[in-house]
């Protein structure tokens, strides 16, 4: 079947087989970041951003994505680099293998709800798993980033 | 004591790969592999059976099969998984396809195609004639079973440890100081006590994975998210039958490891392909084949007897293990000794005699491998719980009983190996903490009921006397420095560890050094990252390698200033001649080299420890027990860490965070069954559940440093101790809110619920 998707603001047309997912697809068109971790819809390691809400892009269809937006952290670069760098201040990008589906989350965390409180942030994250991290080093590089940007904001305001 | 100032090491440097990494760059195998055949294997549906026949004609007929490869097409000289340094102690038992198929999930052929869906028809359509065997699924009744999982004359065992394919038996341990029997009858109280542990899968977030060409030379090239490629070179030259000087293995970025990687669990099958093709081919194990067909942690059973006297003085220890290899004995007889050699010793302070036996018993179940902690894990959560029954029998305060028995600095250790405890800091951890205030029990009066619970722990730093670290130091021609390394980076850092121990040495930014790691054509030989040993043994080869760097810079530069090289000193990255004040930079020196130069600006070292000095942490547990559900909460997780001199400290605290959630995951909710047919049940991350942040609770990591006089900048290791003390924790915190000791991990809400409090 023909789709049309705006993959990270360009506009990929492509034939595609009715029951790939869009994992593959994205994989396909150079988008790496995206990572399966489980296949069950379990890990959250595949998180790409649909028409600007996180979807698990192992369980979406490109079908379904025809037609709409779809951002990949290739195509978010500038907006993940706000904040990654507080993340590896903590040294908790570890192995890194879950980083782009828990980087993407973030991202769409900070859109929804810029000044989160510890408990929004758990429980939004909830479901982007890691087995380095023991996950308290990501939670300390957000609490800096939220911290260091208010700080920035008292001294420009 | 007075430290000296770094400026590198002790300083909490970024990961060298932290931006590519949260960034999302291509850096995986299958990233920046290219397009290659995909290898699919088809797996044994029962756990003992023989192939009676296997007809692969329609398999190989559907578009896009390459080939499909059955046991007949397989060299018949057996090998083994485990990545291991000679004297390599794992039995050769495997082929790369066999016969005899041993657990649910063997392989019984590999499939080559060209695409993932003819891969996948080639699988169904692969018709098996299964002589169906009776299997041997409980490891209790392994031993001298009249059902044998390795019949076969073949099987080898390298030196006497005690293996007997006839009987089951993958090897057999045996340990003892003092009369144990006499102190035991001589001891006011005994404990006789057993436990049991489960096959924790490492769940590493990137599974199993393989890609493998020919190169330019023809030769076998291997690009494979493993831990130990050297390792793996030798071990598919033993299992293809070619020279290791026809294989390169190389790792890219590794999506986690926790020692699975230290098994070629996924190398052989493209290898294998390859080699018949001449093509490249890639394998992708799926998450249910990495939780089925992977390299979990040993399944054991552990017996302990306890002797003391009414003052708590812990006198007498016997641990006897009893541990479930699984299908084949990757590293069954190295994970069996570390359950006495690292749980005993901690109570060296007052102990009198001990003894330690272990059998590793082959079952028709997944093989199990190498997994951080590495049977010290299941030992100490055995011996800590059965000395936390002791406090609780006795009415002692948990702390106060240990500081009578435990392990002080300067004291031999009988129960590992006689070493002596030159660093060690384990009473100060246990002082640290606000025991008193958490210690009593608090009921909510919500049907919630709070409690608390404490376990110790030690590991060692590398395998004494065995483990071999080397590093090449090259200087750039800008004046910089290339670190080649043949440890592998899986995320723990020790690419920048090593990093920052270079930029120390040589006086120079971290920023001026790079790493390159690890390829068995350029790396320098080092036997892998494994067994807590990078930081430890691959460190100090980097602090003998700068020494040797020095000298020759010096040499160099020598020729420059026309003078004896020792006139010369290294300092502050400048060449010096103290006598005249001349001084000669690093870029001139880099220069020099390469002109009219007869000496490499570059130096290789290699080193081996003859101990392995054990890291110490004590963990205290928190918990939220509701009585009405079952269900326990981790409030609060608290560990004091003793690993040295801590190299760089956020990454040591990751690491004791990152551990702590395992030892959460595996006490509480992460668990293996089988059906009677010796099935899986819990085969994805549905039903095998790792903790996700909502269930870690706080966690408060402190580290009490000693100073480790034989390892680098005076540090140990961190990788594998930081997951052994949330099991004995958290169980002693369920008996003081519930008063039941549980023996079996995991505890489940319903074992909570059903369990019946003991006289």
């Amino acid at each position: 079947m023909e789709v049309k998707i705006k993959l990270n603001g360009t506009l990929v047309s492509d034939d595609v087989p009715a029951d790939m997912l869009l994992i593959d697809f994205v994989r396909a068109h150079g988008c790496y970041s995206v990572k399966r971790g489980c296949e069950t819809s379990s890990c959250g390691l595949c998180t790409v951003l649909m028409d600007d809400q996180p979807v698990l892009s192992c369980s979406t269809l490109v079908a379904r994505a025809d037609g709409r937006s779809v951002y990949t952290l290739e195509g978010l670069q500038a907006e993940a680099s706000e904040f990654v760098g507080f993340i590896a201040d903590q040294g908790a990008d570890q192995c890194g293998f879950c980083n782009p589906g828990f980087v993407m989350n973030t991202i769409a965390l900070l859109r929804e709800n810029p000044d989160p409180t510890d408990e929004e942030i758990l429980a939004y994250l909830s479901g982007n798993l890691c087995r380095c991290s023991g996950y308290a080093g990501q939670q300390r590089g957000i609490r800096a980033f939220l911290d260091s940007r208010k700080a920035g904001e008292v001294q420009h305001g | 004591m007075d430290r000296p100032e770094y400026q590198s090491v002790g300083k909490s440097v970024r990961k060298k790969d932290a931006l590519q990494l949260l960034l999302g760059k291509p850096v995986y195998t299958e990233d920046i592999t290219p397009d290659a055949l995909v290898v699919k294997l088809l797996r044994s549906p029962h756990a003992n059976a023989l192939v009676e026949s296997i007809d692969v004609t329609r398999a190989k007929k559907i578009p896009g099969v390459v080939d499909v490869y059955t046991w007949e097409d397989v060299p018949d000289q057996r090998f083994s998984n485990a990545g291991q340094t000679y004297p390599e102690t794992s039995p050769y038992d495997r082929l790369i396809l066999d016969r005899q198929l041993r657990f649910v999930g063997d392989v019984v052929a590999i499939v080559a195609a060209e695409t993932q869906e003819a891969a996948d028809k080639a699988l169904s359509r692969i018709k098996v004639t299964y002589q169906v065997l009776e299997p041997v699924l409980d490891f209790r009744t392994a031993k001298d079973n009249p059902v044998l999982v390795h019949p076969e004359d073949n099987w080898h065992l390298f030196g006497d440890l005690g293996g007997d394919n006839k009987r089951n038996l993958v090897s057999a341990t045996a340990d003892a100081d003092g009369d144990v029997e006499a102190v035991l009858a001589d001891c006011d109280i005994v404990l006789e006590r057993a436990y049991h542990t489960k096959a924790y899968n490492q769940a590493m977030m990137e599974t199993f994975r393989t890609f493998t060409q020919l190169d330019r030379y023809g030769r076998l090239h291997v690009i494979s998210s493993t831990q130990i490629v050297f390792h793996v070179r030798r071990i598919l030259s033993h299992a293809l039958g070619i020279p290791k000087s026809r294989i390169r293995v190389e790792k890219p970025r590794i999506g986690g490891g926790f020692g699975a990687k230290q098994t070629a669990v996924s190398e052989v099958y493209p290898a294998f392909v390859t080699m018949k093709t001449g093509r490249p081919a890639l394998c992708v194990f799926t998450r249910e084949e990495a939780q089925t067909c992977g390299s979990p942690r040993h399944e054991m059973e552990i017996k302990v007897r306890l002797g003391a006297n009414k003052d708590g003085r812990i006198r007498a220890l016997d641990v006897a293990t009893l541990s479930n290899s699984g299908a084949y004995g990757e590293h069954g007889w190295a994970t069996s000794g570390l359950t006495g050699h690292k749980s005993i010793p901690l109570y060296t302070g007052s102990l009198e005699a001990f003894k330690f036996t272990a059998d590793v018993v082959y079952t028709n179940m997944q093989p199990s491998g190498a997994y951080r902690g590495f049977g010290a894990t299941q030992g100490q959560f055995a011996v800590e719980t059965t000395v936390n029954e002791l406090a609780e029998k006795l009415g002692m305060d948990p702390i106060e009983l240990r500081d009578k028995s435990m392990l002080h600095e300067g004291m031999a250790m009988p129960a590992y190996y006689g070493e002596v405890a030159n660093s060690c800091a384990l009473d100060r951890c246990a002082e640290l903490f606000d025991w008193e205030s958490k210690y009593p029990v608090r009921d909510m009066g919500n049907g919630k009921v709070r409690a608390a619970g404490v376990g110790m722990s030690m590991q060692g730093s590398g395998i004494s006397g065995i483990d071999t670290g080397s590093v090449t130091i090259r200087l750039n021609d800008d004046g910089s420095y290339m670190l080649a390394i043949g440890a592998a980076d899986m995320g723990t850092g020790c690419d920048t560890i090593l990093a920052q121990m270079v930029a120390e040495h040589m006086d120079c930014p971290v920023e001026n050094v790079s790493v390159f790691g690890a390829d068995t054509d350029a790396s320098p030989y080092d036997s892998g990252s494994y067994a807590s040993s990078t930081t430890y043994v691959t460190g100090m080869a980097v602090e003998k390698a700068c020494a040797q760097l020095k000298e020759r810079l010096c040499s160099i530069a020598a020729d420059l200033l026309d003078c004896d090289p020792a006139e010369l000193a290294f300092e502050e990255g400048y060449v010096r001649r103290e006598a005249t004040g001349q001084e000669v930079s690093l870029t001139e020196i880099a220069v020099k080299s390469q002109c009219n130069n007869r000496q490499p600006a570059e130096a290789t070292a290699m080193h081996s420890s003859p101990v392995s000095p054990p890291p110490f942490m004590v963990g205290m547990a928190e918990i939220e027990l509701d009585r009405e559900t079952g269900v326990v909460e981790v409030l609060d997780f608290t560990a004091v860490v003793d690993c040295g001199i801590p190299i760089n400290p956020a990454l040591a605290r990751i690491q004791a965070e990152g551990g702590i959630v395992q030892g959460i995951g595996h006490t509480l909710m992460e668990d293996v069954t089988r059906t009677p047919e010796g099935r899986i049940r819990e085969s994805s991350f549905f039903t095998y559940r790792i903790p996700t942040r909502l269930d870690t609770g706080h966690l408060r990591v402190e580290f009490e440093n000693s100073y480790e006089p034989t390892g680098p900048f005076g540090a140990k290791s961190i990788g594998e101790i930081v997951i052994n003390t949330p099991a004995p924790a958290i169980t002693h915190a369920i008996y003081r809110a519930t008063g039941v000791w549980h023996r079996e991990l995991p505890i489940l809400p319903e074992h909570i619920l059903l369990a019946k409090p003991e006289d």
